[in-house]
């Protein structure tokens, strides 16, 4: 039955991809939809499933086929059904489902055999981020993560005629190329070291090894090797350089594999690996450095770009720093909650910003939009709603994800990269609200009619149906197939955080125990052990203290500091929120000001740390410089062309000599024969 | 003196050289057709000598043989030169070299 999720997009990719160019919106749309709803289905009845047996043996094993037995190699096509992927399929699925209903009111302006383009790119992606996710052994998760890479790569170079997309998907490949190159080197070394590349039989083999403390061994290698594969799929430092520009995507794929999903596999891949990196507790503190100084460096990015998708692909880059610096601090449960609820939230705010986009026609600078709250009313709550979520109001589900990190972080005595973790709550507040407040309070900055234009550049706002009354500046709020997907996922956004309530509230994080045998399978067997206990406090402080035991801190052991810590990040939250307010609703003359007494400050943010500049001329520069002056005039022209070109000469110039012999005399020819016989005859006699 | 083998394998060598020579040295296609013939002559004789020598007829016969052979080759021969002289208006096998590079 696993099998069955990956497969039914597969399906709606191969009918779109084959007979999509005759089939018209409605029917290429609803095949989509229906493959991915269905998926939904199965893996909500598969997730019953697992919920159904015991804590301790919560697992679905499917193995297809053998797909190479290659001496002591050996590799299924298998999938595997735990907590942590089950969480993976249901968002995947879930989330995935939404925005393909989204996407066929977004992308109805394109032609017949455009719509159904993107519906076999968006389904193929779910199919294979759906075998990343269920995948049981790395090669398994290697296909799908290569799979994605590839859907991202098309999805965001969909409108190819834009050169912008273009640049974009390529550069979103090479960069996510870097980092696959570590992947594989890591997943290269797994097996070296193990000799099995399933997840459950490394976890097994790694559990009694000791814990690299003081070496940086293998183990460590592995997982840093690991972790480079991550900074590129999930974007952070320093890799992180892609995400940002494939916001030249259509939106609602900046929702599902730009927010929602697809960058979120690297965190999944360190979940998956928990145990693996639990033994090497120095790549774990690289992981939450970078995890830390992403999050930092994206949300000061964040607060003064003017695009509205790349303020949120800067939020993305940042909440996924948090996802790391949660794996990085040893609260794996606390990182993979994070990314379940970022998926509602970012979905949710990718999809507004959609909605604002088409309503506006194809403008997406902030600083043209202005007093929409009365235009689309329903885009404005649903966009609201996601903000406050991912500024960590309670009780949203982002307040509890991200206060789950920051506890941990502090717990861990990670007391700097915890303050750097509130800076950048702060920071996801300012700029979450000044995007609000910019784009939806205030008062309109440019005509409806104006924006107009920028509809026909291919930004998937040129409307059919707008024939009638732009004149007036007046918008259309989302349709129906939009605004159902806006609901839900604010619904989703506002009660996603119920099931990982903490404890001093009186919840009993029940994702956490319910994730933790996923991350220690080896322990899993063992019945009595941990997880089973599930509905005790006990097993909040078991596992997690052992995976983080190098650093002797017992988590969630002081409740006050706990209740301290949460004040403390609401007021945060709560200040962050006031700080947009004050500057971008209530003196907004400030905020210019600001910008302009610092412009050192405000450029170096506006133009992301030069780092795109800095990659430009230490990285792309020199590659040219040595792909033109070496490689091409020299390797090419001279090494390769010089051989082909010197058969060639070599060829003609010995025939030169020979043609020498043909003189056309019959005489000549007739005295070479008399030689020959002379000689061969002389020969024999001489014998 | 008793004639012996050797003493006609010598006379047909003398001739065979004398028509290879004459092949190579005469600048008049007749001439070289007329060496050609001396060239077989000289073999008939080997063979007729050597035939003898064995006390088998076999030498005879393949005589008989060249010499048709001979007598076709000649006449294509000729037909050649005279159609060869008729491009070219002349008989030096030297200016027939058109087949060359």
């Amino acid at each position: 039955m696993l099998a069955l999720i990956p497969l039914l997009p597969f399906t709606g990719f191969l009918v779109n991809a084959t007979l999509g160019r005759r089939l018209t919106k409605g029917v290429s749309g609803a095949v989509a939809c229906l493959a991915m709803i269905l998926a939904f289905g199965v893996s909500v009845v598969a997730s019953m499933q697992l919920v159904g047996h015991d804590p301790a043996a919560r697992v679905i094993d499917q193995s297809l086929y053998t797909w190479i037995a290659a001496g002591s190699f050996h590799a299924d096509l298998a999938f595997r059904l735990d907590p942590l992927s089950m969480l993976m399929i249901l968002v995947v699925t879930g989330i995935g489902s939404l925005i393909h209903i989204y996407s066929t009111a977004y992308m109805h302006d394109e032609s017949d055999s455009e719509f159904a383009r993107y519906f076999s790119y968006l389904n193929l992606f779910a199919s294979f981020m759906l075998m990343l996710v269920l995948g049981s052994n790395l090669l398994v998760m290697f296909i799908g993560w290569e799979g994605v890479g590839l859907c991202s790569y098309l999805l965001i170079g969909f409108w190819f005629k834009k050169q912008s997309a273009n640049d974009a998907g390529k550069k979103a490949f090479v960069v996510n190329r870097v980092g696959d190159f570590a992947f594989i080197l890591g997943l290269a070394l797994t097996f070296w070291t193990f000799g099995t590349v399933d997840f459950r039989e490394i976890a097994i083999k790694v559990a009694p090894l000791a814990t690299e403390t003081a070496v940086f061994g293998t183990l460590s290698i592995i997982t840093l090797l690991f972790f480079i594969g991550a900074t590129g799929k999930s974007a952070q430092i320093p890799l992180y350089v892609w995400l940002p520009d494939a916001m030249e995507g259509p939106t609602p794929v900046s929702a599902l594999i730009h927010a929602a999903t697809m960058v979120t596999a690297g965190v999944y891949m360190i979940g998956r690996n928990a145990e693996l990196f639990s033994h090497a507790p120095q790549t774990l503190e690289i992981v939450a450095i970078i995890g830390a100084a992403t999050a930092l460096m994206a949300g000061t990015i964040g607060l003064v770009q003017n695009d509205i998708k790349r303020v949120l692909a800067y939020s993305t880059v940042s909440q996924l720093g948090y996802m790391f610096l949660a794996m990085g601090v040893g609260a794996f449960a606390g990182g993979i909650f994070h990314l379940y609820t970022h998926a509602f939230f970012k979905a949710l705010m990718f999809l507004g910003s959609g909605a604002v986009i088409h309503a506006l026609h194809g403008e997406q600078d902030i600083r043209k939009m202005g007093g929409l709250k009365k235009e689309i009313p329903l885009t404005y709550w649903t966009f609201l709603i996601g903000a406050i979520a991912i500024a960590g109001v309670p009780p949203l589900a982002g307040f509890f994800s991200k206060d789950e990190i920051l506890y941990r972080t502090f717990a861990t005595d990670h007391k700097i990269l915890w303050a750097i973790g509130m800076l950048t709550a702060l920071l996801t507040a300012v700029y979450m609200f000044r995007l609000v407040f910019l784009t939806f309070h205030g008062e309109r900055a440019v005509a409806g009619h104006d924006a107009h234009g920028h509809g026909a550049h291919g930004h998937g706002g040129g409307h059919g149906h707008d024939d009638h009354g732009h004149g007036g500046g007046h918008l259309h709020d989302a349709p129906p197939a939009m605004a159902a997907a806006l609901l839900i996922l604010a619904v989703g956004s506002v009660v996603a955080g119920a099931v990982g309530i903490p404890h001093v509230l009186g919840g009993t994080n029940r994702i956490e125990a319910f994730l933790e045998p996923s991350f220690h399978p080896a322990l899993a067997g063992a019945a009595s052990h941990g997880p089973a206990t599930a509905g005790e406090p006990a097993a909040h402080t078991g596992l997690p203290a052992e995976a983080v035991g190098e650093h002797g801190a017992e988590v969630g052991g002081d409740e006050s500091t706990e209740m301290k810590l949460m004040g403390a990040s609401v007021l945060i939250a709560l200040l962050g929120i006031g700080i947009a307010a004050y500057f971008f609703l209530i003196n907004r003359a400030l905020a210019d000001g600001i910008a302009s007494t610092f412009s050192a400050v405000y450029r170096t943010l506006l133009n992301k740390y030069w780092i795109d500049e800095l990659y430009d001329a230490t990285i792309v520069q020199p590659l040219k410089w040595l792909s033109d002056h070496v490689l091409w005039k020299v390797v090419d022209v001279w090494i390769i062309d010089g051989i082909v070109n010197g058969v060639g000469v070599f060829t003609r110039g010995s025939a030169a000599l020979l043609r020498m012999l043909q003189t056309g005399s019959v005489r000549t020819y007739a005295a070479s024969l008399v030689l020959g016989v002379v000689l061969i005859l002389g020969y024999y006699l001489m014998q | 003196m008793t004639i012996t083998l050797t003493h006609y394998l010598i006379l047909s060598a003398i001739l065979f050289s004398i028509g290879t020579a004459g092949v190579f040295l005469r600048r008049n296609l007749i001439t070289v057709l007329l060496s050609i013939e001396i060239m077989l002559n000289a073999v008939n004789l080997t063979f007729v000598a050597a035939g003898r020598h064995f006390g088998q007829v076999d030498g005879q016969v393949i005589v008989f043989f060249v010499m048709t052979v001979a007598a076709a080759e000649a006449a294509v021969g000729l037909a050649l030169v005279i159609s060869l002289f008729r491009h070219k208006e002349s008989l030096s096998p030297d200016v027939f070299t058109s087949l060359k590079w």
